[in-house]
């Protein structure tokens, strides 16, 4: 068999890619896919609500600039840790992994009061067009999060019993992956629902 | 490149081709905390932006735009599509504009108003 060479890797697989690698690329692509779908339901219906509250009523911008910009911060930390255990720092890597883990915790519950506070204003899934494709859309956003958390907290306590190394990275690569996925749906969330408004 | 072509590549190649122009596989962590801070400086742009008493036209063309580049800058330095294999960007951007094409359709097919 013909021996495939990466990045000074030799792989025998057909592509000569890592397969768990091109497995993620290939879901995160299908995740665009399932995100542009509840992001145009959201564009289309947000302004077809018969009674409020409406986006206008609720959006508090600064609040939601603060998330934004601690989940992009996060997305930083994740790639320190992922740069930190290519470089053979592992204590790095236990670090930058806790950190993004913390902040991503920091935007769920951004997230969680966020969306008590439309509640109490009267919002909810079945309330008007504008509550269902909205929880719908940043509810599924935020189970993203969460998975991505508990895969954050899972890979750092391996580091911590030292499963983790420099030449088996990959876990920490794949979640990275996934948690910059993450980061960069709310990028579009962030713009396309709450900055641009009709 | 073709993927036929790295395939073709010796380990002992790549390392000279490193060795011989200093360029390394991925961007040493002080570029990644400079991405970070372009990043949280356009975040800040964009939300002066918000409050900025500009066209609305002009406001979605700059906010989109501010947002493509936080997006480009994310998947081609951080999950460092830029530096990997070409398959793995097809793939993305296969994905990505099928999201689009999916999008468009429906936003022309309900007659949405997107802006």
């Amino acid at each position: 068999m013909e021996q495939a060479v990466v990045s000074g890797h030799q792989l025998e697989t057909s592509t000569g890619l890592d397969n768990r690698k091109l497995l993620m690329w290939v879901f995160l692509a299908s995740e665009c896919l399932f995100f542009g779908s509840l992001i145009a339901a959201y564009l289309l219906y947000r302004d077809r609500s018969v009674q409020g509250p409406y986006p206008s009523d609720l959006f508090d911008i600064p609040f939601t600039s603060v998330s934004a910009f601690v989940l992009l911060m996060s997305s930083v930390s994740m790639v320190l840790a992922l740069s930190s255990i290519q470089r053979g720092n592992r204590r790095g890597l236990q670090i930058w992994l806790f950190t993004t883990a913390v902040l991503g915790i920091l935007f769920l519950s951004g997230q969680a009061y966020e969306f008590t506070v439309f509640h109490h204003e009267g919002l909810s899934l079945s309330r008007n067009m504008f509550g269902t494709t909205f929880f719908v859309l940043t509810g599924f956003h935020g189970a993203h999060v969460t998975v991505g958390v508990l895969i954050l907290l899972s890979l750092f306590t391996m580091t911590l019993q030292g499963k983790i190394t420099q030449e088996e990275s990959l876990p920490i690569e794949l979640a990275g992956l996934y948690w910059h996925f993450v980061d960069i749906v709310w990028i579009v969330i962030f713009t396309l629902i709450y900055l641009i408004q009709p | 490149m073709t993927l036929a072509d790295y395939r073709k590549i010796r380990p002992e190649d790549l390392e000279a081709k490193e060795a011989e122009t200093g360029a390394h596989a991925h961007p040493s962590a002080l570029e990644y905390v400079q991405i970070g801070i372009v990043l949280a400086i356009v975040t800040a742009i964009e939300v002066g932006l918000y409050y900025l008493d500009i066209s609305h036209n002009l406001l979605v063309v700059l906010l989109i735009g501010l947002s493509a580049l936080k997006f480009s800058l994310v998947v081609l330095w951080f999950m460092h599509l830029r530096f990997d294999n070409r398959l793995f960007s097809q793939f993305f951007i296969l994905g990505f504009l099928l999201a689009l094409s999916v999008f468009m359709v429906a936003v022309a097919t309900l007659h949405g108003k997107l802006v």
